[in-house]
């Protein structure tokens, strides 16, 4: 076995980064092409105020992270529906009101190590959250599977997908939680800072080769278990934060991309 | 049942300005349904009316001798946008994809796929001469291509009615000549009723059986035993119109019926 391996707390972060790897760009998909890609920011900020008041009370972070994040959601679909015609503002109010709640939170954190769950940790991933996050990227791959064929449509056209009968709304706010859930329970692993970047990342890559949209969720995820893999053991050997050495893996692969496509 | 659509006595009003007042026509099994107007008539808001996209304020649809408030049968009618014209050209789709996406809706999203559905999709390629498009970006085809394969999406679902908004806007003369005979094709051999809005007079006199003329005067309705004049398009649109009638390519299905409303 390789030496990486011979410790628990890194076979945990590697199954915890890789289910991640996997659930973060099946959302990603959706949230990239409905051009959504500051949802990813706005849920990540407000689980970075979740983690902050779990810490401060005593309460697990990533649970803090999820509950939050969930809330979160639910009120940017809300605050859409007042404001149709400037919807993206929703997201922008609750990325606000995310940092602000996160400053405010991490006043109150006494001997935690906050920072961690900025840019992401290899350390100890708790029992309680390595069985949470096994049983949460079931239920997000599950979600996602039963809705592919609804998020499709209503990814290409939303109201064509209205007309054919697809429950539209109920999808959209099922999809919102998913996507809470997904994000919240990466910020041990890979940071709340960075996890916006695996959801999107993996998927620009994936668009500039795949021929199909069904190719590109497949290379999606074959992409991001490549650069969470490739970061973690990178982050170990050479002592650097997992989540940063994660999102420059996945820019280095993107520049090589576009540089080999402009070539052809 | 011979009577597809019946709309009654039907008014819009939008913040407070009336768009239609008192509309009335019936649509008939096998009619091929063409409405213009200038802008703002009011046309792309009916097509919203019939699909339920709106409510009226006033006035009675009936779809397929139901009531639209109670119609529940939505996989009859099929819906075409502009789309080409405003479509998102890197939308990383292929043509089979988007054309089964829509064969999926009917069939049940949360459902399995069926065993034929492939053939299905590429039978309604077929029926639209994209057979061969099936693996091809929908990004990489051209605007007529596009309304082909949009056609095709719709027609997967086996409608009995097809609505279209403007579906040649933003694509060459060549290309629009084809859908529109494509239309006229669908309607005579497969039997599917065709509502289309459209600002190319001359093409949709020569494929329709019926015109609706909406203007801020109201609504008329032409047919064989009152047809459309440059005159009354004069009126209609507020300046002189002359018809002049389009070449149509290769198209066996133009002037079809007798009930030609020029």
């Amino acid at each position: 076995m390789l030496e990486i391996f011979q410790f628990e707390f890194m076979q945990n972060a590697f199954l915890v980064g890789t289910l991640i790897a996997v659930i973060i760009p099946l959302i990603g998909v959706v949230v990239v092409l409905k051009r959504l890609s500051p949802l990813g920011d706005a849920l990540s900020h407000v689980s970075l105020a979740g983690v902050a008041a779990g810490l401060a009370f005593g309460l697990n972070p990533i649970f803090g992270a999820l509950v939050f994040a969930v809330i979160a959601a639910l009120s940017i679909e809300r605050i859409r529906k007042s404001i149709p015609k400037y919807a993206e503002i929703s997201t922008a109010i609750i990325s606000s009101l995310g940092v602000g709640l996160a400053a405010i939170f991490s006043g109150f954190v006494k001997n935690a190590n906050f920072n961690s769950f900025l840019f992401g940790s290899l350390v100890a991933v708790a029992p309680f959250e390595l069985y949470m996050v096994i049983g949460l990227s079931i239920v997000v791959v599950l979600v996602m599977f039963f809705m592919r064929k609804a998020l499709f449509y209503m990814v290409f056209d939303e109201e064509s997908a209205t007309l054919a009968g697809i429950p539209v709304k109920i999808v959209s706010m099922v999809f919102a939680v998913i996507t809470a859930v997904a994000i919240s329970i990466s910020a041990r692993v890979v940071g709340t800072l960075i996890v916006s970047s695996i959801m999107v990342l993996p998927v620009a890559v994936s668009m500039q080769i795949s021929k199909s949209y069904k190719q590109i969720t497949i290379l999606s995820v074959l992409f991001s278990v490549l650069f969470v893999v490739a970061g973690l053991f990178l982050s170990y050997y050479l002592d650097l934060k997992p989540g940063g050495t994660i999102v420059i893996t996945g820019v280095i692969t993107l520049a090589i991309v576009f540089f080999m496509k402009r070539r052809r | 049942m011979n009577e597809i659509i019946k709309v009654d006595d039907l008014s819009f009003a939008y913040q407070g300005k009336l768009i239609l007042k008192d509309i009335g026509f019936v649509v008939e099994r096998d009619d091929f349904l063409g409405i213009i107007g200038p802008n703002g008539a009011g046309k792309s808001t009916l097509v919203k009316l019939l699909l339920k996209i709106l409510t009226p304020s006033k006035g009675k649809i009936e779809i397929l001798g139901e009531d639209i408030r109670s119609f529940s049968q939505w996989s009859k009618v099929g819906y075409v946008s502009q789309k080409a014209n405003s479509f998102n050209g890197d939308f990383p789709a292929t043509v089979e994809e988007i054309v089964g996406a829509s064969l999926s809706a009917k069939t049940g999203v949360f459902k399995r796929k069926t065993k034929d559905h492939k053939n299905r999709v590429y039978e309604a390629l077929e029926k639209v001469g994209m057979q061969d498009y099936g693996k091809k970006l929908i990004g990489k085809l051209s605007g007529g291509q596009q309304q082909r394969v949009f056609i095709a999406k719709v027609l997967v679902t086996d409608p009995d009615i097809m609505l279209l908004d403007e579906p040649t806007v933003g694509i060459d003369m060549k290309s629009e000549e084809a859908v529109y005979c494509l239309l006229a094709q669908l309607n005579e051999e497969l039997g599917i009723t065709i509502i289309m809005v459209t600002h190319d007079i001359a093409a949709i006199t020569m494929h329709a059986n019926k015109l609706i003329c909406l203007s801020e005067n109201g609504m008329r309705v032409h047919d064989v035993n009152n047809p459309i004049t440059d005159e009354t398009l004069s009126e209609v649109y507020g300046y002189n119109v002359r018809l002049h009638s389009h070449s149509c390519l290769n198209c066996k299905h133009n002037k079809k019926k007798e009930g030609a409303p020029c």
